[in-house]
């Protein structure tokens, strides 16, 4: 997400002066960067293109070049090009290949731009097809904003395509026949004449010679033999044999291992230390002041990672003080400042909302204020990357979910060219968005100047990552409705207050660049839902406070959707409505949320669900539409002696076309796993300018026990591809508050819900 | 020092206070063990040790009694034991960091109750996982029991 934004800050009007309809697929195949393959095939391979590679001895390789963090995507991208390429899922290999400008994220970026996906004037659509050429120029290969399928899904089924009608063609000039007369299955090409055939591996050769055609003609989904129907994931046999596939798995020849030790006071720096009892630590080699954008601190070099975090540990530092107020009274005294003040940015303001609610009566007028706090990634692998510096060549072994960005950052560090710099991308141990910095990955480059040729693994102990990572906003809201019994309200007005991922995912990333206009995540959720409402506002403030933000999964829908659900839940008994048929009703121009809404309303059986006096149980009910795809959500809590439980999760989606059905409705239970650990009990607090938590004894997620049963059906009905790794995180903790407030009658309006409640 | 791992007695270096976890992942090269919070509180480091199940990050190597076991020695891709078997039949993991830890806890379960039920499981399974796969990690627990006993 965040390149694409940077992306349409930076070059935003040379995207609408070239915007021209390219089909991008077409073109990619035939014109396309510089095929990063070319340069590193074995023997008696050959390359068609950036995402096939083929032996002699019909070993074929799909290069899928998006980051495995365990949402089972490269093998959804490898059907793309198996389908097409018409070879059996068990017949190739998958590679992530290495870092191309080829391998450009164009989905990325085109929802990147100040319209709501639901917009589809010619305006929105015109700068959305304008990402595409832009992204292809900026060459941002990256993993994140529920992108790859729908970024894939054309280019990578063109990619299979032209192959295969080059090695059928290949296989016509060998048999004297007509391409035409030609069968193609399971990785061979035959002549059903004379039933003759030749493996793919024997015609590669002479195929790589021959000129891609001008025209593709891809199958029709009728004939789908691998997309649409659920695949066994590729990635798994490793994960279940203890594979060394992570970032922390690296192993390289003479390798020395490190760590960091950064300033716990953002933006601030060492005013002194004393490192005597650091080198007292039996391994400790060397240590090394570290000054980056991202962070200043230290780097502890060592025999072993243990000798590194000891010696880190035994590194006394004085610390510089922060800019920022030292603890929460203060840093949010910066949120309620900014609601009193006019606001930033106004994203949507339909109607007549100001002068509606000075006119309003009292008792029509319902009022809240909602709050969330800060929150970490915790992906299960610590930050770690490894680097070698050697011969004026720049080796990188990342986990990570931006090898471009990386590479440009990286280079310019040790002042080469970007084509100096070789980006290894291994599995990721959890990404979320945390994987999109490149924080880590440059501590690690500034180590290797220092360790004389050999590489050297950074791994950060797990109280460094809380502490210094790029939270998901803290924000606050006002929000007001016009209500009236037994309708829908006349009015909405929301106010919102948060600081801007793009302005500070800017000044750690370029700081030479400064971005304009509003940052559209911080209105996400709130201004682009599908919901009618006469009158209608979201107005936005943008609080500057140098704690760094970034994106988490679901983004500004993970905060956002929480305030918007709860309120309209507050709206809907105000107005004595049912929650659903308050959402029916709101959302009644928009067929694909009422299908959501009505199937989520099925599999939980909530009109006919009436719990006994007594019984303290309750339901709540959220939808949110975020990274193109529908989802409604119900979960279910009993109010027990020991604590809240969360009994049931039922999830309904409308994902337009699944290409993966099993593999989307595991994505949607691990986004609503995600949302419930926020809600339930994570928070970011602030003491003496530092983070307070550290580990999970203090920053937990939902454990087994805790898990509840869930349910998911995904539909598709939508005219547009949705994604998938996030649109189940942002209705799972309204529907959660939501069902808290059913069954105890406590409206808990600030996040985490630990606050107010306990849970089992 | 040596200690018995998998079978083997195998070199884990002379710092005494060393955590097991990176004794084996530094040391002797066995990386299918994962470093998650250094606090035993995650449950990524989970090895036996006389087959009980210990979060090796707490456990300094000059305190290991007896014989460790890792994930390397459960099985591989080419002969998986019944419990891995069950994780791919179920489509366990998704980023798979955690689940080295979590095939560990599991078998050290099965090992003790051959029939776990729901309880059962989530008493024995408190490892932590971001991805959230517990659903799929309590189907896949009850096949291999199933599998097992058949």
């Amino acid at each position: 997400m965040g390149i694409a934004k940077i992306a349409r800050r930076t070059f935003l009007i040379g995207a609408t002066a070239i915007a021209g309809g390219l089909a991008v697929g077409y073109y990619y195949v035939r014109k396309p960067y510089p095929n990063p393959l070319e340069g590193d095939l074995a023997k008696g391979e050959v390359t068609f293109n950036p995402y096939v590679k083929i032996a002699a001895d019909n070993t074929i390789t799909i290069i899928t070049p998006r980051a495995d963090m365990g949402q089972g995507v490269q093998t959804t991208l490898a059907a793309m090009v198996a389908e097409e390429l018409d070879v059996a899922l068990d017949q190739i290999e998958i590679e992530h290949g290495p870092a191309g400008w080829a391998y450009y994220n164009a989905a990325m970026l085109e929802d990147g731009g100040p319209f709501p996906f639901l917009d589809e004037s010619f305006i929105a659509e015109a700068s959305r097809s304008a990402m595409q050429p832009i992204a292809k120029l900026l060459g941002i290969q990256a993993t994140g904003g529920s992108s790859s399928i729908k970024d894939g899904y054309d280019k990578m089924r063109q990619s299979g395509c032209a192959a295969r009608h080059l090695l059928v063609a290949a296989a016509a000039l060998e048999f004297n026949v007509a391409a035409k007369s030609l069968k193609t299955e399971n990785g061979s090409v035959t002549n059903p004449t004379s039933g003759k055939s030749l493996t793919y591996g024997e015609l590669a050769a002479r195929a790589a010679t021959l000129e891609p055609p001008l025209k593709l003609v891809l199958r029709e989904k009728s004939d789908w033999k691998l997309l649409g129907k659920s695949q066994k994931r590729a990635d798994i046999p490793a994960k279940v044999t203890g594979q060394p596939i992570f970032g922390i798995d690296v192993d390289l020849p003479d390798m020395v291992y490190g760590t960091v030790k950064i300033c716990p006071r953002f933006g601030a720096s060492a005013i002194s230390y004393r490192d005597k009892a650091a080198f007292a630590v039996p391994g400790v080699q060397s240590i090394i002041p570290l000054e980056t954008p991202a962070g200043k601190g230290f780097g502890i070099i060592a025999d072993n990672t243990w000798a590194a975090f000891k010696g880190a540990e035994a590194l006394e530092v004085e610390w510089g003080k922060a800019s920022y107020p030292e603890d929460d009274d203060g840093i949010y005294a910066l949120f309620d400042d900014a609601l009193a003040t006019t606001p930033d940015y106004t994203m949507r303001d339909d109607g007549e909302t100001e002068t509606l609610f000075a006119d309003a009566p009292r008792e029509a007028v319902l009022s809240a204020e909602y709050s969330v706090p800060w929150l970490a990634h915790t992906c299960m692998e610590p930050m770690n990357a490894t680097a070698q510096w050697k011969d004026g060549v720049l080796d990188i072994w990342s986990p990570n979910q931006s090898p471009t960005l990386i590479q440009m950052t990286a280079a310019s560090l040790v002042d080469v060219p970007a084509g100096d710099v070789n980006i290894h991308t291994t599995n990721l141990g959890g990404g979320f968005g945390r994987r999109l910095e490149v924080d880590f990955t440059l501590y690690a480059v500034e180590m290797a100047k220092h360790t004389k040729g050999k590489p050297i693994k950074v791994t950060w102990t797990r109280e460094e990552d809380v502490r210094h990572d790029t939270y998901r906003p803290a924000a606050k809201y006002k929000l007001q409705a016009l209500t009236k019994k037994g309708a829908v309200p006349t009015a909405l007005d929301i106010r919102a207050a948060s600081p801007s991922i793009i302005k500070s995912l800017m000044a750690r990333t370029f700081p030479l660049l400064s971005p304009a206009g509003p940052d559209r995540t911080m209105a996400d959720g709130l201004f682009d839902q599908p919901y009618d409402i006469e009158n209608y506002r979201v107005a936005m403030s943008r609080v500057d406070v140098d704690i760094p933000v970034g994106f988490w999964r679901s983004v500004g829908y993970s905060h956002n959707a929480w305030a918007h659900e709860c309120f309209l839940d507050e709206i809907a008994e105000k107005s004595e409505l049912d929650p659903l048929a308050l959402r029916l009703e709101l959302a009644k121009n928009y067929p694909a949320a009422l299908g959501v809404l009505n199937k989520v309303a099925e599999m939980s059986n909530w009109q006919n669900t009436k719990f006994a006096t007594g019984s303290k149980r309750g339901r709540g009910l959220a939808m949110s539409l975020s990274f193109g795809t529908w989802v409604a959500e119900v979960v279910q809590v009993a109010a027990t002696d020991e604590g809240i439980v969360i009994e049931n999760v039922w999830c309904a989606t409308d994902i337009g076309t699944a290409l993966d059905p099993k593999n989307i409705e595991t994505q949607m239970m691990s986004g609503i796993i995600f949302g419930l650990s926020a809600a339930m009990g994570q928070e970011i607090t602030f003491k003496d300018g530092m983070v307070e938590q550290g580990n999970f004894d203090d920053y937990d997620a939902m454990r087994m026990a805790q898990c509840p049963n869930i349910d998911v059906e995904v539909l598709q009905t939508y005219h547009k591809m949705g994604g998938a790794g996030e649109p189940g995180t942002p209705p799972a903790a309204p529907a959660l508050t939501n069902a808290i407030y059913a069954a105890t009658g406590k409206r808990i309006r600030k996040l985490p819900l630990s606050g107010e409640v306990d849970f089992a | 020092m040596q200690l018995n791992i998998n079978g083997k007695p195998t070199e884990v270096g002379d710092d005494m206070k060393m955590p097991l976890l990176w004794a084996l992942r530094d040391i002797a090269g066995l990386k299918g063990t994962k470093f998650g919070c250094g606090i035993a509180a995650c449950g990524a480091c989970t090895v036996h040790i006389d087959g009980e199940p210990v979060r090796s990050c707490q456990m300094p190597i000059g305190e290991v009694e007896g014989e460790v076991t890792t994930i390397e020695a459960m099985g591989t891709t080419d002969n998986l034991s019944i419990l891995q078997q069950a994780w791919i039949d179920e489509q366990v993991p998704q980023c798979g960091y955690c689940q080295s830890g979590q095939l560990m806890a599991a078998s050290a379960l099965l090992r003790d109750n051959p029939k776990p039920n729901d309880a059962d499981i989530n008493e024995a399974m408190t490892n932590l996982c971001r991805c959230g796969t517990y659903p799929r990690i309590r189907a896949a627990i009850k096949l291999a029991a199933a599998k097992m006993e058949a």
